[in-house]
């Protein structure tokens, strides 16, 4: 039977596999349809000479599928409320005004293309650390933190857990935040980490579960890593206020657990970049040396430029050098080196004042429509006569929205409907427009009356 | 108590420390002859003006803005750069069965690939699989496959220091010797750092061991017309292989041949026996670049796709390339000239036998060190030298250096 089952062998002679194709029958026969699979595969090797014969088909993306099937959608009231990219009031993608200055002045600079350092453009990561951290920092100013340019926030992470595999002397462990971005799971566990769980999220309230989260946090393993969502959680949009942030650094503290924050929002949450960064402050000053993700796809538009940090606060700036060296060691191995455009764009936009105040006020207006959006679209869902309670849609805070619609209710506005958005009932309000947000109310109302 | 304080300083990468050194050296006639990146005789970087004038026409396409890309790239980019290497007139493309990833350069191309090859190739999570690199080889090579997950890398006879020149019987015996399923990668042309390839024959050799032994063939071209100054014959390995049935992957960079260094651009381009085994293999691709990056940045990729889809500045790119080609090739003929001139000791043919950026000057580590120390000529430890750092100003400066060294270190 081993000789069988090893469908690997693409090169297996005609005559053991004639005696192979006769068990196969015999075998199919026998255990049916669960080793049909593996029968079929064998007998295709008849015909397939390949390395790949034993490839399957990999399923769509959960996030990005959604596009897809958005985009194969004839109806013209569809609507895309699946990936987090922000849209204008047009429903159309949004190149801020400080980017194509940006651009504009990067281009009159007239720049080679020579190789960025692996560690990538020294002046973004200055700019990005400053940016969360606030200029006057203590940290920044010791030089007891290292920032390394990455490929945005996915990039960032991926580089945080890699280095954790590898370095972390605490159980290699991350704890998760009940429900989290669909992508940290395989990025953590590709990159040699387990992956736990805290409560985070209540149902019953559509809000914050703060006593199941603390209670389990307070039962975290020592040392292990924890991660948590700056701001704008992802998917639910349900963040701590202030005083439940504190409490969960004092518990983090003591539990002298590895707080890794990712900040993939900061100022598209409340249109405040500081107020935005507040969490992730308040945990340095309480002397957590964290890890820090950030992405700028989404607070400056540069989605397909890919530009994020990682930082990692150390002791001192001598424990920062040598995090920094083996930062590279990781980064080498698979890009060398990052790309310069979307960096150049944002340092640019971060070191340029004029540019500076354009960026506040547009990424003030970007979290202003949305928080308008929620208004507008709980206030339509009253107008449809709705009895349930809708709260929680202007409590949640940043580009997700948590429903609370159920898996069936789901399938039902996309299939009745054509609004498109993740099986957890998540919905992008950025994709949410004045023109759209009536045929929204309508058509939850429709599946939750 | 730190959790980060057992955490060791690593070395630096050579070749970047070498060039922050030479950027720390204060001395007037410094040369840098180390990282491979093409310098004009000025000695400055050359943004190529095909793609000055393609940045300007995407500046002011309204119709662009910053979305995310599919996760496997922008669709003309990889068509237009798998088109490139395997040629327009690729019965496989023809055929359907040629696929590609756009990765963060050709490092993330080589990236990608083999994180596949770990979990799809000779069994699944295979890290046992011999994977060959050149014995000497682009020093990330290793590194590379390391982190994806492999074992065992070895290496594979290819450069005779004594005669300056192939290995090939070596070369070719370790492809008779070698576990069956390895995997072995090859230099598509202008081998680095030793800038000698196999001849066409021996490419025909090298092709007919692998196929008869089941050996994967993992393609790494990053100088794809910088080499001879013609895309076509720089691609003649990769499509000969083509033509013989293999499946294989090509990782390519269009870091050199478009200078776009600091965007990273790179395609991983992908020959399967059909379709459905493309689609399949492409399906898992994206579940690994989504954990990796996502998605690919836009910036280099359009450059290059908008370039290789229109003729004219096809033909501008090409032309850019020979220029880059044509003024290494005059480096070498002169280095040579200027070296016999000298009489300095040895023969110096390798300099005009060998192809692309690199030269491997023979020179030992002592004589290395002596051109850094003493006369601040950089390059790297195995003597090797990026033609591209020498200028008509700089050539007598580095003929007499090399010449001392030679003649004074032992």
């Amino acid at each position: 039977m081993c000789l069988f089952l090893d469908f690997e062998t693409n090169y297996a002679c005609s005559l053991k596999l004639n005696s192979c194709v006769l068990l196969g029958v015999f075998v199919k026969g026998l255990l049916g349809l669960r080793f049909l699979s593996v029968v079929n595969k064998i007998l295709r090797l008849r015909k397939i000479d390949s390395w790949w014969a034993g490839v399957q088909m990999g399923p769509p993306d959960p996030i990005l599928g959604v596009t897809e099937a958005f985009k194969r959608d004839t109806n013209p009231k569809k609507m895309n409320l699946g990936v987090g990219a922000y849209r204008d009031d047009q429903g159309k993608p949004f190149v801020l005004t400080c980017v194509r200055k940006a651009e504009a002045l990067i281009a009159s600079k007239q720049l080679d293309k020579e190789y960025l350092p692996i560690g990538g453009l020294g002046e973004f990561n200055k700019s990005c650390a400053q940016l969360a951290l606030g200029a006057d920092n203590e940290v920044l100013k010791s030089g007891r933190s290292i920032t390394v340019q990455t490929i945005s926030g996915t990039g960032s992470l991926r580089i945080g857990g890699n280095y954790l595999a590898r370095f972390h002397s605490g159980p290699l462990d991350v704890y998760l935040p009940k429900p989290s971005w669909g992508n940290h799971t395989p990025i953590f566990r590709d990159a040699g980490m387990q992956l736990k769980a805290y409560r985070y999220y209540d149902p019953s309230t559509c809000g914050f579960d703060f006593k199941g989260a603390l209670e389990d946090i307070s039962k975290i393993p020592e040392k292990s890593v924890i991660l948590l969502h700056a701001c704008a959680h992802n998917p639910t949009g349900v963040d701590p206020r202030p005083e439940q942030w504190k409490e969960i650094a004092d518990i983090v503290k003591k539990r002298n657990l590895l707080v890794f924050f990712d900040m993939a929002y900061q100022g598209f949450a409340s249109g405040d970049i500081d107020r935005d960064a507040w969490a992730v402050r308040h945990f340095i000053e309480q002397g957590n040396n964290i890890l820090l993700s950030q992405s700028f796809a989404k607070n400056m538009g540069l989605y397909g430029e890919r530009v994020g940090g990682f930082t990692v606060v150390c002791s001192d700036a001598e424990e920062a050098k040598r995090v920094e060296s083996q930062l590279k060691i990781l980064i080498r191995p698979i890009y060398s080196n990052p790309p310069v455009n979307g960096a150049r764009i944002a340092s640019t936009i971060l070191n340029t004042p004029d540019l500076r105040s354009v960026w506040l006020e547009e990424v003030h207006g970007m979290a202003n429509r949305i928080i308008k959006m929620r208004e507008q679209l709980v206030a339509g869902l009253k107008k449809q006569g709705s009895s349930h309670n809708w709260q929680h849609v202007i409590d949640q805070i940043g580009m997700f929205c948590f429903t609370g619609l159920k898996p069936e209710q789901v399938e039902r506005l996309t299939k009745e409907f054509s609004v498109y958005m993740t099986k957890d009932g998540r919905i992008s309000m950025a994709g949410v427009s004045s023109g759209n947000v009536g045929y929204l109310a309508e058509a939850i109302h429709a599946v939750t009356k | 108590m730190s959790v980060f304080r057992e955490v060791t300083l690593a070395a630096p990468v050579a070749v970047f420390k070498l060039t922050e050194d030479f950027n720390n050296d204060p001395f007037p006639d410094k040369v840098n002859l180390g990282v491979g990146a093409y310098r004009t005789d000025e000695s400055k970087p050359w943004v190529l003006p095909v793609v000055k004038k393609v940045e300007k026409i995407i500046a002011h396409d309204d119709r662009l803005n910053h979305e995310y890309l599919p996760i496997l790239g922008l669709p003309e980019f990889r068509s237009s750069a798998s088109k490139i290497v395997l040629g327009d007139d690729s019965s496989a493309i023809q055929e359907d069965r040629v696929g590609a990833v756009q990765c963060l350069g050709g490092t993330g191309a080589l990236k990608i690939g083999a994180e596949f090859l770990k979990r799809f190739y000779n069994g699944n999570n295979n890290t046992k699989t011999p994977v060959y690199v050149s014995a000497p080889t682009w020093e990330n090579h290793n590194d590379l496959f390391i982190s994806a997950g492999f074992e065992d890398i070895r290496p594979y006879s290819y450069w005779d220091a004594e005669k300056r020149g192939l290995d090939f019987s070596g070369f070719l015996g370790n492809l008779e010797s070698c576990p069956e399923r390895s995997i072995f990668v090859l230099h598509a042309c202008a081998h680095n750092p030793t800038g000698t390839d196999p001849s066409q024959e021996q490419w025909k050799q090298i092709a007919e061991v692998m196929k008869r032994r089941k050996l994967f063939v993992f393609f790494d071209s990053a100088y794809q017309g910088f080499a001879t100054g013609s895309l076509e014959k720089d691609a003649w390995a990769v499509r000969y292989f083509v033509s013989m049935g293999f499946e294989m992957f090509c990782a390519q960079s269009f870091s050199k041949n478009f200078g776009l260094y600091n965007e990273r651009v790179g395609n991983l381009t992908i020959v399967a026996r059909n379709s459905d085994l493309l689609k399949r293999v492409l399906s898992q691709m994206e579940k690994i670049v989504r954990i990796t990056w996502s998605n690919p940045p836009t910036q280099g990729a359009r450059l290059v796709a908008v370039t290789l889809n229109s003729p004219d500045l096809f033909a501008e790119w090409k032309d850019n390339v020979r220029t880059m080609a044509d003024r290494v090739l005059l480096m070498r003929s002169q280095l040579k000239a200027k070296l016999r001139t000298l009489g300095t000791p040895g023969t110096w043919d390798h300099i005009t036998n060998q192809i692309g950026m690199f030269s491997f000057t023979g020179l030992n580590p002592k004589q290395v060190e002596y051109l850094i120390k003493e006369r601040h000529v950089y390059l790297m430890a195995s003597g090797r030298i990026n033609m591209c750092g020498l200028t008509s100003k700089n050539i007598d400066y580095v003929a007499k250096c090399i010449h001392e060294a030679v003649t004074k270190v032992q």
